[in-house]
């Protein structure tokens, strides 16, 4: 069953001489398992798109399926469920809440989800140790590096263990020794059957996707199966 | 996500930004505190006046000739003293009063009021005496010089002696002081009312005033409830006796009566009270403006931080709860710390004043800052629920 499945999605921002076409009808499948880059250059609707993969925005016009549920149809309390189970969204600018601990951070969605306060704790320090954060439990998002601050909204991002994973530009901020780090937390993802779709604009990120897809002025130029450089 | 949960959130919400926090419940308590304290100073300086007046005896009338004619005469005050006419009149003390100054072994004080009248005026003008004793009609008949003080007086001629038998020099003339008046709130706030002293009436005739008209005859009315009636009888009474003069609409004498004093001076205390409710009320409204910055620029600032919750799966019930418990608390704990400081303020004296608090000024000033608390931590926090996620999060 495919797990994300898009048909000619539009997105147009602003109206008259203003208008901005983002997305010129997108169609995508992604299976499973799938781990997949897209990248493209500046204004050629990859953010735009990944926000409505993530539910954060709603598409123009087009279909959007996720996990075969129609999420154009949803109200606003169905997508917050959505956005709670069924993804885990990674910012560029991690997005963490301020002057709160990396472990209550990472259990807030679970939180929301309604999950107990014991199983909560238990659970977002499972997430943490996967990204190799369990001595941080209590450090405030200003008191950890930016790469430590990105592992943080990445096991936040898994903690609702969710269908699917959505990076936008996860490394864009960070210097290389840390994006190594959150590279091969997806690849150990990607690795576990997770699946995964993740905006760059670095080849070698890119490189380490099974598949990926182009993007030029707000439509698909290439969508290849490629062979992944593991590092 | 249960309620206790959303609280939960609140409680750190506050507490992680614990300047704003604080910043927020001081405007909230400056402007409850300043509204119950500013009531209060005006209900107790109301309160004050009324005691006043209360003390100067609420069954007296007092007749005053105006327009410097000769009106208040023996005559009119035996007049006065009719079972028949004036029922309802139990004393009549006629009154002359100068400003005279006292000596004893070479101390001055210069008393606002030498009064010479009855006996009967002590109990007439709500002035029992402290020490020894008043005079006596005795007194009176035989025009000794004996002189009752009011409390000023002893302490400024007397200071740690005993007043009573002591001789003090009065324009020449030697008196006696047979008795020392016992503390009285000041009636009108210019005046102390301690400072004077009384002295039979013919004795002040004979020394000080000469015999002319009276200054004023205090009437005294059987009880409170019979002041009117006495009051009509003794203007029926004084409208025979007295001849309005020629050229002359009004009657050259006037009648007070306490309570129509009491009347005025509360209206005027009302005003007051009105006045000091506005300043308050303005007050109030400035606090309400500070409280409705704060928490606009607190929503406004985490607008971001409600697109990160949202985006994490926060459906919008639950981030409005969590931004309203928040309002509520900061907006409760505020009002209820002006409560407080109000209550512990009205303790103390404030410009003379010994406040008393208006319970429905609590309740008022807590009801005002906790809706502007709230309304204005809802309205914004309700406007960026409602965001995009992606809207909410590219929030600048």
């Amino acid at each position: 069953m495919t797990v994300l499945d898009i048909r000619a999605v539009t997105k147009v921002y602003g109206e008259g001489a203003a208008t901005v076409h983002a997305l010129r009808g997108v169609s995508l499948d992604v299976e499973p398992g799938e781990y997949v880059a897209i990248m493209g250059s500046s204004g050629s609707g990859k953010s735009t798109l990944m926000n409505i993969l993530g539910c954060l925005d709603i598409p123009t016009a087009g279909r959007y399926l996720l996990d075969g549920v129609d999420v154009s149809r949803l109200n606003d309390r169905q997508l917050a469920l959505v956005r709670n189970r069924r993804i885990g969204f990674v910012f560029q600018s991690f997005n963490l809440i301020p002057r709160t601990t990396a472990v209550a951070n990472v259990e807030l969605p679970l939180a929301y989800a309604g999950v107990k306060a014991a199983e909560r704790r238990r659970r977002a320090l499972v997430a943490l140790d996967m990204v190799g954060l369990a001595d941080r439990a209590g450090h405030e998002p200003n008191q950890l590096s930016g790469g430590q601050q990105q592992r943080v909204a990445v096991a936040r991002a898994l903690v609702t263990e969710p269908a699917l994973v959505l990076a936008d530009e996860p490394t864009g901020n960070l210097d290389s020794r840390s994006t190594e780090d959150i590279l091969r937390i997806f690849d150990d993802l990607h690795a576990a059957g997770r699946t995964i779709v993740l905006i760059t604009h670095e080849t070698d990120v890119a490189a380490r996707a099974s598949r990926l897809i182009r993007l030029f002025d707000g439509q698909i130029a290439s969508d290849v199966q490629q062979d992944r450089i593991l590092a | 996500m249960s309620l206790f949960e959303v609280l939960r959130f609140a409680v750190r919400g506050i507490g992680a930004n614990k300047l704003r926090s604080g910043l927020t419940m001081l405007g909230i308590l400056i402007g409850v505190a300043a509204v119950i304290l500013l009531v209060a100073v005006g209900n107790g300086s109301a309160q004050q006046v009324a005691d006043r007046i209360e003390a100067l005896g609420t069954k007296t009338l007092t007749v005053q000739g105006t327009g410097g004619g000769q009106v208040l005469t023996p005559a009119v005050a035996q007049a006065l003293h009719d079972p028949v006419l004036a029922p309802d009149v139990t004393s009549v003390s006629p009154v002359v009063s100068t400003q005279a100054t006292l000596t004893y072994q070479g101390t001055d004080h210069a008393v606002q009021q030498f009064v010479g009248s009855y006996p009967s005026y002590f109990g007439a003008s709500n002035s029992p005496v402290g020490t020894g004793a008043a005079f006596t009609d005795d007194d009176v008949a035989q025009g000794r010089r004996v002189v009752v003080i009011g409390k000023t007086v002893a302490d400024e001629l007397f200071p740690g002696t005993a007043a009573v038998g002591k001789e003090l020099t009065v324009s020449g003339a030697l008196f006696t002081v047979v008795g020392v008046l016992d503390e009285k709130s000041s009636a009108s706030g210019f005046m102390d009312a301690n400072d004077l002293a009384i002295a039979p009436l013919t004795a002040v005739q004979q020394t000080l005033t000469g015999y002319g008209a009276y200054n004023s005859i205090v009437v005294e009315a059987a009880s409170s409830a019979k002041v009117a009636d006495a009051q009509s009888q003794v203007s029926l009474i004084l409208s025979q006796r007295v001849q309005v003069p020629a050229g002359s609409t009004s009657q050259p004498y006037r009648i007070q009566n306490a309570s129509q004093l009491l009347e005025t001076q509360t209206e005027t205390a009302d005003t007051f009270t009105t006045l000091l409710g506005a300043v308050a009320g303005i007050s109030l409204l400035v606090g309400g403006i500070g409280i409705t910055n704060i928490m606009l620029v607190t929503v406004t600032e985490r607008t971001r931080e409600i697109g990160i919750r949202k985006a994490l799966g926060a459906p919008r019930r639950v981030i409005l709860t969590q931004f309203l418990a928040e309002a509520t608390m900061l907006s409760l704990l505020g009002g209820g710390l002006g409560v407080a400081a109000a209550l512990i303020g009205s303790r103390f004296t404030i410009v003379g004043v010994r406040p008393v608090i208006v319970p429905s000024s609590i309740a008022l000033a807590l009801c005002v800052s906790v809706a502007i608390g709230l309304f204005f931590g809802s309205v914004p926090a309700n406007r960026a629920a409602r965001l995009r996620p992606i809207d909410a999060l590219r929030y600048e």
